[in-house]
């Protein structure tokens, strides 16, 4: 059904839903590219007014992709909570974002009842600050060896990457992430390659030194779910197993991955017995990433992101992370699109019930520096973000990108008084760690005693 | 890092490039590194957005007696060709018709140099890395198309060119996008039987020529001449085209598997 408006004494005309979705979308590249932004700045105000009058129950009517073609879709309806939803139920997207502002609205009860497109049809109408005023109200928490999500605290993945996987090159960024009171979310390496061979030495190394250590924190090598589960098979001890995923699926299959391979990966995880509280999945997302699978089938960046966030949740995650600038500015362009994004990302994942991270990143051909992550940091923490990345110096050097740095989550637990999750903040006391810039930094070296794979270098020390 | 008994960081940064041991200031970076950090960073925002004297390069292999063709790609500057990556794939028509006029003949292969992500590459080792490559395509008796010169273009903008001058096959020197450890990697990208609507599947790829750091221009031209002969001998290229040259090769070079 075409949708049409005058504004300013201009009309305007929308074929569809999901062209109504895309050109209310505040701009960004991917849509850009994909040739379905707005073509004026009044042209994506008028999809804004129609889209503020589409009542949330339509999207429920009027599946954005066919849900006998594609898996995301029917899960979606499947995965919908009418009772959940009763609150809301009768309201427009536009009333929706009201409601939302609402202080004394309870807006974490509301996750089932919502679909990943009324959760991103509302975002369109919201501004960053809005985003971030709702986003903080949703609590959502994990458990794994270290509570993360609980109010007033804000976690980290150690992020140690090499660009050989070097296990004493691993360690020695361990080590240092440590000392600056980083890991307590995850610690996480993107292996240089993907063989079980590689990643099963990674993982006993990452498992012997959380033993030794006793940091109370998990581990995960982002392999192909194919090689986590060949690992579980043969007894590796694998705490989370990783899976980049996105919101079709064709984009999922082009991921090498679908919904009953997860849950299928999901229960052997879930058989190891090694988190008590079931979460035992680590999910990457990004805007851009159906697109660059040329699998978005005519649906916009932000939505198709949104609606990831439904296959992440089937399957109970500890964590969740939108890698928000990693994927170049023919995507996300510069420093405003790459914030505006990742308090979307942020703000729908919460909303959705996800425990949501954000890698605050860029690339080195986008518009972007490390001011602007300094203000997207910033903004996330406010909003109250599950976690972020700690890479030594805010520099991968196997990913060849820039991130967050450990200093940078000191930063935010200095200026925002958040603290990490509680377990390791007692761990972090008892090793004599500051985690907020406040103290003094450790002598590395008592800590270096339990790293096997540096014990040599300390030797020499 | 000061404070302490036993540091081991000078140890550590032995064992990696990452940017470990830095210290801090309050919850900050010390002044030394943040501003090593930013002097990274600007080296490869510069790379990236440095325009690249093509002229003077076409001009230079004309001076040297090789025939050059000058392209475009439909990129209408940097900014363009950064948020737009179908139109670096794709020539403006002017260039196609050139590329048909000239190409009549065919050839058993096309060299294209374009600046890529990286002006600072292709400034930097294009040209010694052409002369070995000019060197050994004439060792193997091939016949070579006139050298294309284009800015801002992808790697698929390679399929159109050597479809155009009726190449067996193209090869496609460009600057890789930059890290800050690196700003200056070249790119060699081979496709046989190049033509538009290829896939990346389909070509093998020597990344990270940049000596001393990384792959020498040796190295570089020795693969390439393996890959070239045997793309052509077996009628293909991509991920059924294995590098196996490094076991036959005398360099000592051991470079990573070299497939995208």
């Amino acid at each position: 059904m075409p949708y049409s408006i005058a504004v300013k004494g201009r009309h305007f005309q929308f074929s569809d839903l999901k062209s109504l979705l895309a050109k209310a979308s505040p701009l960004r590249a991917a849509d850009e590219l994909a040739g379905l932004a707005a073509t004026s700045e009044l042209e994506r105000a008028a999809a804004q007014y129609l889209l503020a009058d589409i009542p949330l129950k339509q999207f429920l009517d009027e599946p954005l992709l066919p849900p006998e073609r594609d898996e995301v879709s029917a899960l979606i309806l499947r995965q919908h909570d009418r009772a959940k939803f009763a609150p809301v139920s009768a309201l427009t997207v536009g009333e929706f974002r009201d409601w939302l502002l609402q202080p004394e609205h309870d807006v974490t009860s509301l996750a089932w009842g919502l679909t990943p497109e009324m959760a991103a049809a509302v975002s369109k109408l919201m501004r960053n600050q809005d985003l971030i005023a709702v986003a903080r109200r949703c609590l959502v928490v994990s458990r794994f060896r270290s509570t993360l999500g609980l109010p007033g605290r804000i976690g980290s993945r150690l992020q140690p990457n090499h660009p050989t996987d070097d296990p004493r090159g691993i360690a020695a960024s361990i080590l240092d992430g440590l000392c600056y009171g980083g890991g307590d979310a995850v610690i996480g390496i993107n292996p240089a390659t993907d063989s079980p061979d590689n990643v099963r030495a990674l993982l006993n190394m990452l498992d012997e030194l959380i033993r030794r250590t006793g940091a109370p924190t998990q581990s995960c090598v982002l392999a192909h779910v194919t090689t986590s589960m060949q690992l579980m098979r043969q007894g590796a001890p694998l705490d989370l197993v990783f899976q980049s995923i996105a919101g079709t699926e064709a984009a999922n299959r082009s991921f090498g991955v679908n919904l009953a391979m997860l849950g299928e990966a999901r229960e052997m995880a879930l058989s190891l017995g090694r988190n008590p509280f079931g979460q035992v999945m680590y999910f990457e997302t990004g805007q851009g990433s159906a697109l660059s699978a040329d699998a978005h089938g005519g649906v916009d960046a932000q939505t198709c992101e949104a609606r990831a966030y439904a296959v992440a949740r089937e399957f109970a995650p500890f964590l969740v992370n939108t890698v928000v600038g990693f994927i170049g500015p023919e995507y996300l362009y510069d420093g405003k699109q790459i914030i505006r994004a990742g308090l979307e990302d942020h703000f729908c994942g919460k909303l959705l019930g996800l425990p949501m991270g954000c890698d605050v990143c860029y690339t080195n051909h986008a518009e972007a520096d490390q001011n602007d992550m300094d203000n997207l940091l910033t903004l996330l923490g406010v909003a109250g973000c599950h976690f972020i990345m700690g890479v030594p110096g805010a520099d991968d050097v196997m990913l060849a990108y820039q991130s967050s740095s450990f200093h940078d989550c000191q930063y935010l637990r200095q200026v925002l008084g958040l603290r990490p999750a509680p377990e390791f903040e007692a761990w972090l006391a008892a090793q004599g760690i500051d985690w907020d810039g406040r103290g003094g930094l450790p002598a590395a070296g008592r800590l270096l005693r339990q790293f096997p794979a540096l014990l040599g270098a300390g030797a020499a020390a | 890092m000061s404070e302490g008994l036993n540091e081991p960081w000078d140890l550590l940064r032995g064992f990696t490039t990452a940017r470990i041991g830095l210290g801090r200031a309050g919850a900050g970076l010390p002044s030394r590194a943040l501003l090593d950090f930013q002097a990274a960073h600007a080296a490869a925002r510069d790379a990236v957005w440095r325009p690249w004297d093509s002229d003077g390069f076409a001009a230079r292999l004309e001076l040297a007696g090789e025939p050059v063709l000058r392209l475009d790609s439909q990129a209408s500057g940097r900014a363009d060709y950064l948020k737009r990556p179908d139109k670096g794939r794709r020539l403006r028509p002017a260039s196609r018709d050139a590329l048909l006029a000239a190409g009549g003949g065919g050839a058993d292969v096309a060299l294209v140099v374009s600046n890529g992500l990286s002006s600072t590459a292709v400034e930097r080792h294009a040209w010694p890395l052409l002369g070995l490559i000019l060197a050994a395509i004439r060792e193997m008796d091939l016949s070579l198309a006139p050298l294309c010169v284009i800015e801002n273009a992808r790697v698929a903008a390679a399929d159109e060119i050597g479809e155009c001058l009726r190449a067996r096959a193209v090869a496609i020197l460009l600057g890789e996008r930059p890290g800050l450890s690196a700003e200056d990697s070249l790119g060699i990208y081979l496709t046989y039987a190049p033509a538009v609507g290829r896939t990346d599947a389909e070509r093998n790829c020597l990344s990270n020529i940049r000596p001393p750091a990384g792959m020498t221009y040796t190295s570089a031209a020795f693969k390439l001449r393996y890959l070239l002969s045997e793309s052509l001998r077996r009628g293909l290229s991509g991920v059924d085209l294995k590098d196996d040259s490094v076991a036959e090769s005398e360099l000592g070079f051991s470079a990573p598997g070299l497939l995208e």
